[in-house]
Order: structure tokens, then C-alpha cells, then sequence
């Protein structure tokens, strides 16, 4: 279980989340949605441990993570960075296999990034430097990085959380799905999966539970069919958006593109005004 | 250990052996064992023992010292053409060493070079390591000034060599207390390669993999100043070592820090040993500055991988 308890979040003096409340069971992936600016990342920061909420707890498996040091937060979690990056040339074998914890045994390890690797589908890539990859093979790499740090935690005998921060972000829609799909193996074997996403179809086919969240605020939370309303996405977006519900009960969310956005949340009842908000069927 | 330490361990020896062996007397490899085993001839032990032996010793100090502080500075500042010199490490070590050729009779009743410790290591921030190093490399620059400016002309001329780095001024005391503070913390940073190799991924990335990042910085940047520190307060600041050294590592073997490090120390060792070897063997029994030497080395091959990075970002 990941969660967070009344979190609020600041910057210096600035608060960026207030009372965010949420829990991830383990084999769930909760996708956190929102406009830019309405808090996602601040969050995850916090659910990743590496920014302390100034009020509030956040717990990993019942542990308060505040208490854990890096290491054992690193045994119970991994993350994907938003922008990966690296600066030295290392192969893509060596890449998924950097963030394995040192108590696991040499064999273990080879195992677990041959196991990860082509999982992530890079084993004719192994050998090759990442810098030399394309942009979708990078992000596959440190992708794998990530799950091969997982599984380490799990042979450790943690349960185990995957935070993944815009996993999709600048990938064809192809590696869009595979990554999606390799979040949903993580979660499959057990892992509480967190995902910050902007792409909402992706979160409404992928997630079990959504965060909605604006203005620094979690301002609905539960399964994407109640979350994504179009009305609800409507005005927190600040743009017309119509949902259908397919036949798997997950919503399909799709714009208008002939109506310019609101800038800001003040200009929303604007939009309403001219054009009227689609209900789910 | 793989081939490549090998080949760099093979150099490393040989340049040691040449070392005892080559300068105004020629010395055979069997009198050195002979010297070593105590029965050699007492000139020749006298040349080894209290010349030689301990010039080889601070060079291998020195190499490492600058060669693991550049590697250690490069990974933690993920930049290849960092320096000790980048972060103010080695200025501030000059203002030690300066302070004592100069003022070494007002402090300590007498003026030797090497009194000079440990530098100010400016870098545990990882995103101002830079501009920190040059604001102290531009406070230690004024303080040198001011120092050049008070100096007669006997201090004047024992600045100017050893602001061109020498390991001539060795003896056993300065070998035996600078090498052990220097070899000691550049040989700390060989457990940092774990942490070193995250950092490639981020700063970020590398909490998330359980590196105390902090800390890193931190004990990064102590062991960077004291190692280098050691090494120019007794041999002056000898540029490039610490830019070529894990250049030349990284292309035989790899980014991988816990097999370049080793590496660059053993390829630091090489370069120090040779540059001394050259001025010691250019116009004897005259000895130039081994910074002539490391500088007429380093800067093409500085030039060269600047060049390289533009041309890999054009």
C-alpha cells in the first residue's frame, strides 16, 4: 500500500497541494490527472519520498517513509524520472542493471536484467551504448531500470511500489501502450503502481483508480468511469470535452478542437456558456 | 582486473623502474635491487634513497590523488571536462601553499614549500560546483597576487617554480605526511563508484536508487580537497592530470567507475612518472617544471575533446 494522508505540500512558503488523502492497494495502478500546474508532480515527489509533505504523512506498506533511509526506500520502490537522462555511456545492459540494491547476489542480478530486458523488449540492444538508441529505446531502458530495481525489492521480500512520472510523455503511440502495459505487469505481479499522466484515455483504459487533481487539490478519486465525467473534466480542464463509455466500462474522452480553451480556471463558465457540456452515456 | 589495468599497472611499474634508474647517473636495474636489498653502492643508495625514491613516491601520490579527485569530480558534476581546478580545490590550495613560501618566516620561522593543506572544496552542491569554483578560484588568484606583490625576489622565484609544479622539492617528511593524506582520501573515493555511477542518471535518479545524495556531495567534495590538497601543497598545482587521466581510463575501459577509477588512478601514476621522467631527461642536471610538461600534454588534449563535444552537439 502507497499512501498519503492529509499531505500538504509547499515550496518555500508557497503551498503547491493541500490535504491530498490517497491510497494505492498493491497490484492497483492509480494514474494522477490534472492540468498542468495542479499539483501531479508535487505529489508524486512526496509519494516518491524525496520531498517531505509539510503537514500529513505518506506511508510505503505501513511505514512511515520519513522514517526509511534511501536505501530501504529504494528496496521498496522504484520510479521513472519524467525526463530520464544519462551522461555517460553505458550499455543498455548496465543501465537496467545500475539501481539493483547491492544485497542482491551477482547471479540474482544478471538474472533479473536479462529478465528486464527483455521484458522491455531491448535484448537485440543489450550490448549497445544508450546515447546510441532512439528516443523510444531510451525511455524503454530507463524504463527497465526502473522495473529491474523493482524486482530486486521483491526478491528482497518487500512489497514493492512503482512510480512512474510521465511515463508516455514523447513516445509514439505504440510505445505508449507497450509502457502502459508493462506498468500493468508490474501491478499484475503485485506492485502498487503510480502513474502521472496527461493523456486521459490512456489513464481511463490502463488505471483502476484515478486521481483527478486541480489546483493543487485531489478533487474526485475512484474508478475512471466515475471520475471522468465530462462535465467534471470540462471545467477542471477548462476545455469541452465530451465521454463515451465503451463497452469494457472505461471512458473514451475526446476534445473539441473548434473551441479555443479557456486560459484559466476563472474564464471556465465562459466556455460553458457557448457550448454545452456532453453527459456520459 | 581486466587487460586494459594490466597494460596501464605494466606502464605504470616500468616508469617506476626508469624513474630510480634514469637522471645524471644512470643507474642499472640490478643495482637498484642490489640498493633496495641494502648491499648497492652507497652513492647510488644515497641518489635512490634520499633523492629519487621519494620524487617517485610523491608522483605516485600526486597521480592518483589528481587522477581519482578528477574522475570522482567528473562523475559527481557530470561533466567530462571538469577539474580539481574547476571547483576551487586547487586555488585553495594554493593559498596554503603560497601563504607559507612567503609569509613562512613571519608564521613558522622559516620558508619551505609544502606547508600549504587541504583547499576549500566549494562543490557539494552539485548545480554550482562551477561558479563556485571560480569565485574561489578568482578570491585565491587575488590573495596569490597580493602575496607576489609583498614577495622578494628569492620568494618571488620559488613561487614561480612552484606555481609551475615540481615533485624536486620532495624529501621523506613532506613525501611521507602529503602522499599519505592524499593517497588515503583519493583512495576513499574508489568506494564511492556505486554512487558515482547513479549520478550519470540524475541527481533525482539516484535518491530513487538509494544514494544518500547528500552525503555524496559532501564527502565527495572533502576527499577532493583533501587528496588534491595534499598533492599541490607538495608538488604545486599540476593542471590536467585530473581532465586526461579518466579520458584515457573511460576509452580503454569504460564509464563503469568502479573499474575506471582504478584505471584512471594507474594512467594518472603513468603521466605524472613520464612528464617527471621527460623534464628531468630534457637538459639535465637542469630540471623544468613538470607543469611545462602535464600543460603541453593536457591542453591539445583538452582542446581535442572540446572540440569533440561541439562537434557532438552541432
Amino acid at each position: 500500500m502507497l499512501e498519503a494522508e492529509a499531505g500538504d505540500i509547499a515550496y518555500g512558503r508557497t503551498p503547491v497541494v493541500e490535504a491530498a488523502s490517497l491510497s494505492i492497494a498493491q497490484g492497483e495502478i492509480c494514474a494522477l490527472c490534472g492540468p498542468n500546474g495542479a499539483g501531479k508532480t508535487s505529489l508524486f515527489a512526496a509519494l516518491a519520498g524525496e520531498l517531505r509533505p509539510r503537514r500529513g504523512v505518506v506511508r510505503i506498506g505501513g511505514e512511515d517513509i520519513r522514517k526509511l533511509s534511501a536505501v530501504a526506500l529504494a528496496e521498496r520502490r522504484a520510479v521513472l524520472e519524467q525526463s530520464p537522462t544519462l551522461s555517460a555511456e553505458f550499455s543498455v545492459r548496465e543501465l537496467i542493471g545500475l539501481a539493483i540494491p547491492l544485497q542482491i547476489p551477482p547471479e540474482e542480478a544478471e538474472e533479473i536484467v536479462e529478465t528486464t530486458i527483455a521484458e522491455v523488449d531491448l535484448a537485440e540492444y543489450a550490448a549497445r551504448s544508450v546515447l546510441r538508441l532512439s528516443g523510444g529505446q531510451r525511455h524503454r531502458a530507463h524504463l527497465g531500470r526502473a522495473l529491474a530495481q523493482l524486482a530486486a525489492g521483491r526478491a528482497l521480500g518487500h512489497t514493492t511500489s512503482l512510480l512512474l512520472d510521465e511515463p508516455t510523455a514523447n513516445l509514439d503511440i505504440a510505445h505508449q501502450i507497450a509502457v502502459m502495459h508493462l506498468a500493468n505487469r508490474a501491478a499484475a505481479r503485485g506492485a502498487a503502481v503510480a502513474v502521472v499522466l496527461h493523456d486521459l484515455n490512456l489513464a481511463a483504459a490502463f488505471a483502476d483508480r484515478i486521481a483527478l487533481m486541480a489546483k493543487g487539490r485531489i478533487i474526485a478519486a475512484g474508478a475512471p468511469s466515475e471520475v471522468f465525467t465530462a462535465r467534471r473534466l470540462s471545467e477542471t480542464y477548462g476545455t469541452d470535452l465530451s465521454v463515451q463509455i465503451g463497452s469494457d466500462d472505461r471512458p473514451r474522452i475526446t476534445p473539441r478542437y473548434d473551441v479555443t480553451p479557456a486560459q484559466t480556471s476563472k474564464e471556465i463558465p465562459h466556455v460553458h456558456r457557448h457550448e454545452p457540456l456532453s453527459r456520459p452515456s | 582486473m581486466r587487460p586494459g589495468h594490466l597494460l596501464l599497472l605494466g606502464a605504470a611499474a616500468l616508469l617506476v623502474v626508469l624513474g630510480l634508474a634514469l637522471g645524471p647517473v644512470t643507474i642499472a636495474p640490478g643495482e637498484i635491487a642490489a640498493v633496495a636489498a641494502g648491499s648497492g653502492d652507497p652513492v647510488h643508495a644515497a641518489s635512490i634513497g634520499q633523492i629519487r625514491a621519494p620524487r617517485i613516491l610523491l608522483g605516485v601520490a600526486v597521480g592518483t590523488a589528481l587522477a581519482l579527485a578528477g574522475a570522482a569530480l567528473q562523475g559527481l558534476l557530470r561533466n567530462p571536462l571538469a577539474d580539481p581546478g574547476l571547483i576551487g580545490v586547487t586555488g585553495g590550495a594554493s593559498i596554503g601553499a603560497v601563504s607559507v613560501i612567503v609569509l613562512g618566516e613571519v608564521l613558522f620561522g622559516g620558508g619551505t614549500p609544502g606547508g600549504g593543506t587541504g583547499g576549500d572544496a566549494g562543490g557539494d552542491d552539485v548545480g554550482g560546483g562551477g561558479g563556485a569554483g571560480v569565485a574561489v578560484n578568482a578570491i585565491a588568484g587575488a590573495f596569490i597576487g597580493v602575496m607576489v606583490y609583498i614577495s622578494d625576489d628569492t620568494q618571488l622565484r620559488d613561487l614561480t617554480f612552484w606555481s609551475l609544479g615540481a615533485l624536486g622539492a620532495a624529501n621523506w617528511t613532506l613525501v611521507l605526511v602529503a602522499s599519505g593524506i592524499s593517497l588515503a582520501s583519493a583512495l576513499a573515493l574508489l568506494s564511492m563508484h556505486r554512487a558515482l555511477d547513479l549520478f550519470q542518471v540524475g541527481e533525482r535518479a539516484a535518491f530513487h536508487a538509494g544514494i544518500d545524495t547528500e552525503r555524496v556531495k559532501l564527502k565527495t567534495g572533502l576527499l577532493t580537497a583533501l587528496a588534491v590538497g595534499g598533492a599541490t601543497a607538495a608538488a604545486g598545482p599540476i593542471g590536467f592530470i585530473g581532465l586526461v587521466a579518466p579520458h584515457i581510463a573511460r576509452l580503454l575501459l569504460g564509464a563503469h567507475h568502479r573499474i575506471m577509477m582504478p584505471a584512471a588512478a594507474l594512467t594518472g601514476i603513468a603521466l605524472v612518472l613520464s612528464a617527471d621522467l621527460a623534464v628531468r631527461l630534457a637538459v639535465p642536471p637542469a630540471e623544468p617544471p613538470i607543469g611545462i610538461a602535464t600543460s603541453l600534454l593536457g591542453g591539445p588534449v583538452f582542446l581535442w575533446l572540446l572540440l569533440t563535444r561541439v562537434r557532438r552537439h552541432a
